[in-house]
């Protein structure tokens, strides 16, 4: 295990991470400008959308039906799971527990690509059809939190309207658009855009990660302010289900690197479909607690930490060492 | 050059509500409106959203009788729980009679 975690905290997404962080605490004006932000991730989603379609096109129907369905499975009890541990033990407020629980509840892409980058670099191949179960794990946990909200502190907001914003986001068309092309053109076509969305991914993924350092580091001072209940939950929740999800995920037959990337994703919090859904249908809910639990919590501890973990998990119950 | 004497009115609010506050506006009678990216802080602090600090300033030129629904709109479904700020200016505005 050691020797997993040191080879992680020594990869690139992780000291980019560190770089991002370290920038902003010395107080440097390094920023991404926005626009390249918002392009690095539109290339990142449809590049993952297109090589899990390429994939999706040689897979057997019969190997994802499992996998699919404990996805789903993972999307429904994610989201109670931390509403209730976050109203009862935490003894938050209802629209507060709500709203936090629909982010860990969904799933963050770019936790998905980093469990996915780590999993290849220590020759635990994932399945190719991964990123049809990240579309799969997106919407349903941020539905339940929010339902779940609804009924318990009363909020207004309209389930169609949130469900169409949800489907129609820039994550969702890309992920999903990305899998359609991609199952349609098939490995023929993949060999001509590979250079451009094979070649550039880790690059730009590092680069996006040391802007996701910054934008992280920003939330640290609000850390004080969410308490140490909530910091405690964005560290043991994520192992808690991480382990559920390396469980299942093995259950249903995914090889040791399928069941990390699964673990990854039932541990991993939202947080870019998750706060705009739950700031309009939760709007009682602070959004200091979610964004900061979610971002500077969950995702630092997640791909240092918690991805070698799940890992190890995952290869327990494989029957490794 | 003739003028006609209209409601300017200026929100200035968090990026989550573009969408709403637009079809506010449409409702209430607005023919139109302009909408910046613009940032700031202010009593709620930083804002919402994947990347902190992003507002929205929508501008509309209006009639006096949706002023008050715009207005009043915004008391009861936004003032309460999201960063939004409103104001309002008489100005006189050239082809007048397109926005009344």
């Amino acid at each position: 295990m050691s020797e997993i975690l040191k080879a992680n905290l020594l990869s690139p997404i992780v000291l980019a991470f560190a770089l991002g962080v370290t920038a902003r605490l010395v107080r440097s004006e390094l920023q991404l400008p926005k626009d390249l932000y918002t392009s690095l991730s539109i290339y990142l989603l449809f590049a993952l959308g297109l090589k899990g379609g390429v994939e999706l096109s040689h897979a057997a129907y019969a190997t994802i039906a499992g996998p699919a369905a404990v996805t789903l499975l993972l999307g429904c009890l994610t989201p109670v799971t931390s509403y209730l541990v976050l109203r009862y033990v935490g003894r938050l407020d209802a629209a507060n527990a709500a709203a936090i629980a629909a982010h860990y509840g969904s799933v963050s892409a770019v936790t998905f690509i980093a469990a996915q980058t780590f999993v290849t670099s220590v020759g635990a191949a994932p399945e190719g059809f991964m990123p049809t179960l990240l579309t799969l794990l997106e919407s349903p946990g941020i539905h339940i939190a929010l339902a779940i909200g609804a009924l318990q502190a009363g909020s207004r907001g309209s389930f169609g309207e949130t469900l169409h914003e949800i489907l129609t986001a820039r994550t969702m068309v890309l992920l999903v658009g990305g899998l359609l092309v991609g199952y349609l053109m098939g490995e023929h076509g993949w060999q001509a855009v590979a250079p451009f969305f094979d070649g550039g991914f880790k690059g730009a993924l590092t680069l996006f990660i040391l802007e996701m350092g910054i934008v992280a580091a920003d939330r640290l001072a609000d850390l004080r302010q969410v308490g140490l209940f909530l910091i405690g939950f964005g560290v043991v929740m994520p192992v808690v289900h991480g382990a559920l999800g390396a469980a299942l995920g093995t259950l249903a037959g995914l090889s040791t690197g399928g069941s990390t990337m699964l673990a990854a994703m039932a541990a991993s919090a939202s947080y870019i479909a998750a706060p705009p859904a739950a700031r309009m249908n939760l709007p009682t809910a602070n959004p200091t607690y979610y964004l900061t639990a979610a971002l500077a919590i969950t995702f630092p501890f997640n791909v240092t930490v918690g991805i070698p973990l799940y890992y190890q998990i995952a290869r327990t119950l494989h029957g490794g060492a | 050059m003739h003028t006609v004497t209209l409601k300017l009115i200026t929100i200035v609010a968090e990026a989550v509500l573009k969408e709403p506050l637009i079809r506010a506006l449409r409702d209430a009678g607005a023919t139109g409106y302009t909408l910046t990216e613009v940032r700031g802080e202010g009593s709620r602090g930083r804002r919402t959203g994947e990347l902190p600090g992003d507002n929205v300033r929508l501008e509309a030129l209006v009639g006096p009788t949706s002023v008050e629904v715009v207005l009043r709109m915004l008391e009861e479904r936004y003032f309460p729980n999201y960063a939004v700020v409103a104001w309002v200016a008489d100005v006189g505005v050239v082809r007048g009679e397109k926005y009344a």
